[in-house]
């Protein structure tokens, strides 16, 4: 076993799947500078920086990947995604549907999301569910180096789309180059067990769509993911301390959706609270209410998200993104009879 | 015509000395996120938004600050903005990236090439709704790569826009040196689409005014779409804790904190043979070298350039210099006294 921290996880097990398989290449911007380890170990054939160009180097991703190669494309923020949609929205998602299965995108889209660190509503949203939304894309959102690590090995492996999202307050790199760069002077509230942990000495795959309970309880289920998750963590000890057994549920992936997890959980506990860094309206967490709906679940449904564009001042910020006094609130209008 | 020379100074050092400021506070940790500085671009800044005029539009990048400071916008609402305060210019909504003023109708994006389209869009609204007015679009010269910013060069020629485009050019792309990753050079890429073109070094205010004003003028006229290119140097990098520019500035813990991990990158298990490994770890320390050479450089000061031709006058200079050093520190105390009360509200 090793200690890593999240960003060093990614990166490693990406490294053990490079040294495998020479078909997967990087690009992205600055890729040869942010991602410098890979770039000395497997040369600048294997990690290519990019101009300032979404459209075309996503839109070339895409064709590399159905002509053979396993792109990793950095994306920078998620945020940059508007630039370039067409190459997920219209292009990547649809070729398996559109050749009846036979051609696969085997492409893996690498992108920092989230907030908590002041940068404003342009460069620090989530976006999970947007993408999500789109069906033929796998979107996937770590919120531990071990979990992280695993799961980029199945996203080289899945075959199909796969954007796979960093929170920012847990990849050290970038809160350093977005935040913090030279200055020791602000604080984040960045939750240690997210950002540096125990990894495998080698690599296995985490399957995607395969959720995780991280504490048990069953007097309510929360169910979120990323930074999210580990806010959760903290209210549920705190509501433990009130005598109330709070189910935490990370997701890791939003699509695909480990429904089955969920509803077993929700129909134990009969409660539900979604925490979700996303925009709260036509997203995960009403689409996880849908679920269980489905599943002829009887329960009560709470949620914790954004609901506004994030105001760049720290203090508005702080309310606006999912915190534990919110979910302890929420947690505890759903206790009430 | 002749550029007036004083007051183009006095409109860079206010600038500078805000931005100088600005950065201060953010290393004091009273300023959140990135913070990308216009400084090293104030001669372009000021040598365009000299021509102005009430209904004129600027699209601006994330990099706007000393272009709305020197159109008008008062510099403590750009201050709380930064502090993040509720009387700040966009309530602290926005901060420094996202930065817009309907008076003055400018507006900015954090999205490189973003200010592509907006000038196009403000070009056309001057058209129809305040003709003789135009719009103009800032952007570096890493922008030139993005479709957005080569689809509405194309939109300004075939709707023959009232905009004029400032490629601010820095040589750099974020952490990328421009030329690795660009073919050919902006201006060749304007002037294919019919757009006049114009060359200038951004650290000549004089230069850039007389460039500037001979489109302007012209666009004014219904000449349609312009293009200025002018050059300028960052000496803060792209923003503020560049790694780059930390990198040269303390060179020995830089090298501390990155070496170990690239050296085992050099010997780990898989990978490159280790002549490929040698040559991409010598790309990167050039380009960290390249950068530091530039980082010496201060014959593209736009303020030391300006000054030299001032110094004869040195009893206006220095009622000059001090008046707007006081200015600015009038404007700091007065943003940190108000983040004060906000915090004790």
């Amino acid at each position: 076993m090793r200690r890593m921290t999240f960003a060093g996880a990614i990166d490693d097990a990406l490294g053990q799947a490079m040294s495998a398989d020479p078909r997967i290449i990087i690009f992205g911007e600055d890729a040869p500078g942010i991602r410098r380890t890979l770039f000395v170990r497997f040369g600048k054939e294997r990690v290519l920086g990019t101009p300032i160009s979404e459209s075309a180097f996503l839109g070339a991703a895409v064709a590399a990947a159905m002509g053979g190669l396993r792109p990793v494309v950095d994306m920078g923020l998620v945020d940059f995604l508007g630039v370039c949609i067409d190459a997920l929205l219209n292009q990547a998602s649809k070729v398996q549907a559109f050749s009846a299965g036979r051609w696969l995108v085997p492409l893996v889209v690498r992108c920092a999301c989230g907030g908590g660190y002041g940068d404003g509503g342009q460069h620090e949203q989530s976006l999970w569910g947007w993408l999500a939304h789109i069906p033929g894309m796998a979107v996937v959102v770590p919120s531990n180096p071990a979990d992280a690590g695993g799961l980029m090995l199945a996203a080289l492996e899945h075959g199909t789309p796969v954007i796979f999202l960093e929170h920012k307050l847990l990849a050290d790199y970038w809160l350093e180059s977005l935040g913090s760069g030279g200055r020791k002077t602000v604080q984040y509230d960045i939750p240690a067990v997210g950002a540096r942990g125990i990894v495998p000495n080698r690599w296995q795959p985490l399957p995607l769509g395969q959720a995780a309970i991280l504490k048990e309880g069953s007097d309510l289920t929360m169910v979120s993911l990323g930074v999210s998750v580990h806010r959760c963590l903290q209210a549920a000890g705190e509501l433990a301390e009130r005598g109330v057994q709070s189910e935490v549920i990370d997701l890791r992936s939003v699509a695909p959706l480990d429904k089955q997890l969920v509803c077993a959980s929700v129909a134990q506990s009969g409660r539900m609270l979604v925490v979700d860094e996303d925009y709260e309206g036509f997203g995960l967490s009403g689409e996880l209410a849908a679920v269980v709906l489905q599943a002829g679940i009887n329960f009560r449904y709470g949620r914790v998200c954004t609901q506004e564009t994030i105001p760049y001042a720290r203090d508005d910020e702080d309310i606006v993104l999912p915190n534990v006094q919110r979910i302890l609130s929420a947690s505890l209008k759903l206790l009430e009879n | 015509m002749v550029a007036d020379l004083w007051k183009l100074y006095e409109r860079m050092l206010f600038s500078r000395l805000f931005e100088g400021e600005v950065a201060r506070l953010w290393r004091q940790g009273l300023i959140s996120g990135e913070m990308h500085l216009g400084i090293g671009e104030e001669g372009i800044a000021a040598g365009v938004t000299a021509h102005l005029q009430d209904g004129d539009a600027m699209a601006l990048d994330h990099r706007g600050t000393p272009q709305l400071l020197m159109r008008g916008i008062p510099p403590i609402s750009l201050l709380k903005e930064f502090l993040g305060l509720p009387d700040g210019l966009c309530a602290g909504q926005g901060g420094h990236m996202h930065l817009f003023a309907s008076e003055h109708l400018a507006a900015s994006s954090g999205i490189v090439g973003a200010s592509g389209p907006a000038a196009a869009g403000f070009a056309l609204a001057a058209r129809y709704l305040r003709p003789g007015k135009l719009s103009i679009g800032f952007f570096g010269e890493g922008a030139v790569n993005q479709g957005m910013l080569m689809e509405s060069f194309n939109l300004a020629a075939i709707w023959k826009l009232p905009v004029l485009y400032v490629c601010k050019d820095s040589e750099w792309s974020i952490f990328t040196y421009s030329t690795r990753v660009s073919a050919g050079n902006p201006s060749e890429r304007a002037r294919s689409f019919g757009l006049a073109v114009l060359e200038v070094d951004g650290s000549d205010v004089e230069a850039v005014w007389a460039a500037a004003g001979e489109a302007v003028g012209k666009i004014r006229n219904g000449a349609g779409a312009y293009f200025l290119r002018a050059r300028c140097f960052h000496p803060e990098g792209h923003f503020l804790g560049d790694q780059v520019v930390r990198f040269t500035r303390s060179p020995v813990k830089e090298s501390l904190r990155m070496m170990p991990a690239l050296i085992n990158s050099l010997f780990k298990r898989g990978g490159a043979p280790i002549r490929s490994r040698l040559e991409s770890l010598s790309i990167f320390l050039s380009d960290v070298a390249r950068s530091s050479r530039a980082n010496s450089q201060k014959t593209m000061d736009p303020l030391r350039n300006a000054r030299r031709k001032l110094v004869n006058e040195p009893a206006r200079l220095k009622e000059i210099e001090l008046r707007v050093k006081r200015e600015v520190a009038e404007v700091v105390s007065e943003a940190l006294a108000g983040k004060e009360r906000n915090q004790n509200a």
